[in-house]
């Protein structure tokens, strides 16, 4: 007994402090107490953010923070579709004037190979504060409070909560004049200055310059970007600046929308460019500072990322039009109300998926994605093939959103390679008759439980210049039976292979079997299923596939030197035009030739003609026209097989409200709502402890203990007489 | 004993040189400076302009181990070997491909890595030389040999199976605690006791069986004998006694490993998301992150050194007979 007692007073203080920090809420509660019914909404990330340098990021997992923190001149409205531009830190869309050769200005209908230059002039909307920040506070004389860093200030501080000032300013033009000169800074390595420098004038110059600047300063010195001109950059007024584009680049206007053209202020820059700063993370790049909805609190990209409400924002109001479905899903229920709704945004790091779906089903997460391991728990067929929820998610209120996301994912053929490249007749049909044998919708159905649908052509549903129906197919590889789009028969396959001179997968010359080699970079135990599948695919045509797995950049080296025959790729919209597609195809984008984005290195000058005429003009019946001649050419080249757009099935629980897809509006956090009231009744419900397998196991480790404890007090008690007597 | 360590740590910096140079050449036989600016500029719109920028200013645009193009000693120091490496001997680790400081990462992740494996490490042990000297006590009795087929039987079951098994059970379908996570305060208890208990069950199989191999030899002895002659109880000879003199065997395993408890689990650290810095290197190694790696391998020789050194001034503390003469 006093053993008992003894092990008593170490375990009964641990189960009090477990008992005491679930006081109140389930146990398994991962959020501090305080939190219960607040109006937070939870979230989660995988990959930790590499860069919220607005000038530097490009990547989704950064967007999920920084479009909420910073807000562009323009933003796309939530609900419209399709995706309509709205303005967003200006005060109205863009006023866009085009010039001709002599600087006269041309009418809006005059043809774009007229157009020299268009100017863009934006003005900005007033009023409008940044976040309170430590750059901006300032002394009673109203120098800055933190510019030079008073002694003592830097070395206590670890974030940037621990600068006890803050301060606001108004924000003005010279801020997103600023940002576009950041552009060409030599250190920030932004990946759209070589596009940009193609149209904003002097940007590519002010580049070298600032080369040149950077390396006369000392190391880790701030390079002050004020004193540099940007030549296609001007400033009007307080509130209005203009950029110059040569020619015309409608194009801007999405740009117009990405985080690349967020004002950053000038102080904030010089802020964090002090000596010891970096050495303490304390950095643009790790800690933003915008005007927009939200500001970031909390960044521990190994932990979690925290946003709170900003509460020096404009202020805004829910959409009240939206697409005909909404308004019966309830998107338009907060019409006029003032948004953000939540007042903060916790993003937990899960790198490992199953907590994460866990964390989902327990009601810690309020949204996630479906991976294939849950795919069958949670969504289920009907023998109709229409998509619902399983039962066990339909009890806990759980609805799924689908939509097809603006991607593509292709295999793409190496133009340049001797068998599959090239414009003769021979290696076009060898591509089409892979393309036909190669069979999507299989792909589709095993691999990707049906979360797909087949390409045509590079546009992605949603996406302007992607048709529905018959006019919409490729009729290279399907034809169209009983209102759907049929995949040829194999046999046709066969017959153009023979017809490019490999009758039974043979070459007809020399008699040697046909050996196709597609480079990838996945591995695993799926990839094996998956390369098992694709040689069954060559097969259907007697041709033979050599899989060479290999990594990422490896792949990227030999699409660079023209080394693939066979390879995957995919491509994720930046906005919602068909040219941010057909640019793939386009000839001056070549890999080979001039390390592009047209990894396939396909080049048809038609199609380049038709790509210059097109990418320019507005969305019409004239463009429609251009975009079917060019998917014919195309779709009659064949240089990828046109592969499938992904369908993104997103859960959400029933007490998060007002969402809606759109992978390209990536600001979507002001217009969310959660019920937290709700959100924490059905949380305690779901997860209430389940105390009796812990008595279970006690009672198992004392029947177990307990025969060594007797066994032992025998053989303690034992005397050499009892012994002697029970041996002999 | 002095000159002995002084020894040793002459020994360490070969070793180290060594580690380093085998770090370097199969970080970069995988992966090419252009491999590692890829990594980091992303996948879209990059140009061959931005990857020579980028290799520029980390000085990744430099020859591996000889610049034939440099004169005299510049051959050898003016390169990515030299520049990267001799830093990192006076522990000045720099930033990573990301821009963030490597030390002050370190010192951040570094309790978070401490707080599952010292609980795990020390209650571990208590735990499996207890179950080791119990089933030496009841040697050749039906208890040993099912403690011996449960030792067995645990230590063919992966680790990965406790995890997600451990978290399927106790936080999926009793939901007594959190199934990943990290918190600090009295919060901590909460995300850290079903990883240390996994740490701890993963662990009794082997380890039970190879204490019990050490008691066995131990308890045969004449001194174990002598003392329970003289009326000892059992358990003293077992923990006092038999423990005692068991204990260079244990301690060359043991302490080695305690340097190395900073290094955190790779595995553990992973799948309850604690920001450990055994989740810092996989990490890197993901992110071809070579900062990062060759720092990571730097401290872990180094703190495996020093575990070796510390093993071995173990002894003279617990064997009075060892001295570093």
């Amino acid at each position: 007994m006093p053993c008992l007692r003894r092990s008593l007073r170490f375990v009964l203080p641990l189960l009090a402090v477990v008992a005491l920090g679930g006081c109140g809420r389930a146990w398994n509660d991962p959020y501090p107490v305080d939190e219960g019914t607040a109006n937070v909404l939870y979230s989660a990330f995988t990959n930790r953010p590499k860069h919220l340098d607005p000038v530097q990021s490009y990547a989704e997992d950064e967007a999920t923070f920084l479009y909420q923190i910073y807000e562009p001149p323009l933003q796309y409205h939530y609900l419209k579709r399709p995706f309509e531009l709205i303005p967003g830190a200006a005060a109205s869309l863009p006023v866009i004037t085009r010039y001709d050769h002599g600087g006269r200005v041309l009418p809006e209908s005059a043809p774009n190979d007229q157009v020299s230059y268009s100017i863009y002039e934006v003005q900005i909307r007033q009023g409008v504060l940044f976040q309170p920040h430590a750059a901006f506070a300032t002394k009673a004389d109203g120098s800055p409070a933190y510019v030079p860093m008073p002694p003592g200030v830097l070395e206590n501080a670890a974030t940037m909560a621990d600068f006890p000032l803050t301060g606001t300013r108004e924000l003005t033009a010279d801020d997103f004049i600023y940002q576009l000169k950041r552009l060409a800074h030599p250190h920030l390595h932004s990946p759209i200055l070589e596009l940009m420098g193609g149209y904003i004038p002097g940007l590519k110059r002010l580049h070298e310059t600032l080369v040149d600047a950077a390396r006369k300063l000392p190391e880790g010195a701030w390079l002050d970007l004020d004193p540099f001109a940007l030549d296609g950059v001007e400033r009007v007024d307080r509130y209005t600046y203009r950029i110059r584009i040569e020619g015309a680049y409608p194009q801007l206007l999405y740009w117009m929308t990405m985080q690349f053209f967020a004002p950053v202020a000038r102080e904030v820059d010089r802020f964090f460019s002090q000596p010891g700063m970096a050495e303490k993370n304390l950095t643009l790049d790790w800690w933003p500072v915008g005007t927009g909805p939200y500001m970031l609190v909390e960044n521990d990209p190994n932990a979690r990322m925290v946003l709170a409400r900003n509460p020096n924002y404009r202020g805004e109001t829910y959409p009240c039009e939206g697409a005909p479905e909404d308004a019966a899903e309830g998107l338009l229920a907060d019409c006029g109300a003032r948004i953000p709704f939540i007042d903060r945004a916790v993003f937990t790091r899960e790198k490992e998926s199953i907590p994460y779906w866990t964390k989902f089903l327990q009601g810690y997460y309020d949204a996630s994605g479906v991976s294939s391991d849950n795919f069958d728990q949670a969504v289920q067929m009907s023998s109709s093939g229409e998509v619902g929820l399983s039962d066990e998610m339909r009890d806990k209120g759980i609805e799924l959103v689908t939509s097809v996301a603006p991607t593509v994912m292709y295999m793409g053929f190496n133009m340049r390679d001797p068998v599959v490249g090239g414009d003769s007749e021979r290696a076009r049909k060898l591509r089409l008759a892979l393309s036909i044998a190669i069979d999507q919708e299989e792909f589709i159905s095993v691999f990707l439980n049906g979360r797909g649908t087949s390409a045509m052509h590079p546009v992605p549903p949603g996406i302007f210049g992607n048709e529905a129906g018959e006019a919409g197919i490729n009729p290279e590889v399907y034809t169209w039976q009983d209102g759907q789009a049929v995949r040829k028969p194999v046999a046709v396959a066969r017959q153009l292979l023979a017809e490019a001179g490999y009758p039974g997968g043979r070459d007809a010359q020399s008699g040697e079997p046909l050996v196709m080699h597609l480079d990838t970079t996945s591995s695993g135990l799926g990839e094996k299923a998956y390369v098992d599948w694709l040689t069954k695919q060559l097969r259907k045509i007697d041709l033979q596939l050599v899989v060479r797995a290999t990594d990422w950049n490896r792949l990227q080296d030999k699409l660079r030197k023209g080394n693939a025959q066979l390879f995957y790729m995919g491509w994720n919209a930046d906005y919602p035009d068909p040219e941010n597609f057909y640019f793939l195809l386009y000839g001056p984008q070549g890999r080979v030739k001039s390390q592009g984005e047209n990894a396939a290195n396909y080049e048809n000058a038609e199609f380049d003609r038709l790509f210059e005429q097109m990418k320019a003009m507005r969305n019409g019946p004239e463009r429609l026209a251009i975009i079917r001649r060019m998917n014919r050419i195309v779709q009659h080249d064949a240089p990828w097989i046109w592969g499938l757009h992904q369908k993104a099935y997103v859960l959400q629980h029933g007490w998060l409200k007002n969402r809606k897809p759109g992978k390209i509006i990536r600001n979507t956090l002001k217009y969310q709502r959660v019920d937290a009231a709700a959100r924490a009744r059905l949380r305690t419900e779901w997860n209430q402890p389940v105390v009796w397998p812990l008595a279970l196991i006690g009672g198992v480790l004392l029947l177990t203990v307990w025969p060594a404890v007797r066994r032992y007090r025998q053989h303690e008690r034992q005397t050499i007489r009892v012994a002697a007597a029970g041996e002999g | 004993m002095f000159a002995y360590l002084v020894r040793r740590l002459a020994y360490a910096l070969p070793i180290l040189i060594g580690v380093n140079l085998i770090t370097f050449a199969l970080f970069f036989v995988v992966n090419t400076p252009d491999d590692m600016a890829r990594m980091q500029l992303g996948v879209k719109r990059v140009t061959p302009e931005a990857i020579e920028r980028w290799k520029a200013e980390r000085g990744y645009d430099k020859p591996l181990f000889v610049n034939s193009a440099a004169a005299g000693a510049q051959q050898l120091t003016d390169t990515i070997f030299f520049d990267k490496s001799i830093r990192m001997f006076a522990f000045d680790f720099g930033r990573a491909d990301d821009g963030r400081d490597i030390a002050r990462e370190i010192a951040t992740r570094m309790g978070p890595s401490l707080a599952i494996a010292l609980p795990t490490f020390i209650l571990g042990l208590f735990v499996t030389v207890s179950f080791g000297l119990m089933l030496v006590f009841f040697r050749a009795t039906a208890i040993d040999f099912w403690g011996v087929v449960l030792c067995v039987a645990m230590m063919s079951i992966s680790s990965l199976f406790y995890i997600i098994g451990g978290q399927w059970l106790v936080s999926k379908v009793w939901h007594l605690v959190p199934i990943s996570g990290y918190g600090g305060g009295l919060d901590a208890p909460r995300f850290l006791i079903l990883p240390v208990l996994l740490g701890i069950i993963g662990g009794i199989g082997s380890s039970t069986r190879w204490y019990r191999t050490i008691f066995l030899e131990e308890i045969s002895r004449d001194y174990v004998r002598t003392a329970r002659a003289k009326g000892v109880s059992e358990l003293v000879v077992l923990f006092r006694h038999v423990l005692k003199n068991a204990m260079i065997p244990i301690l060359t395993g043991v302490v080695v490993v305690i340097p190395l408890l900073f290094m955190g689990s790779l595995i553990i650290e992973s799948f309850f998301g604690i920001p450990g810095l055994g989740s810092y290197t996989i990490d890197a190694i993901q992110s071809q992150d070579f900062a990062v790696v060759r720092a990571m391998v730097f401290i872990g020789s180094v703190l495996y050194i020093v575990g070796l050194i510390l093993t071995d001034l173990s002894y003279t503390l617990v064997d009075p007979r060892v001295r570093f003469e």
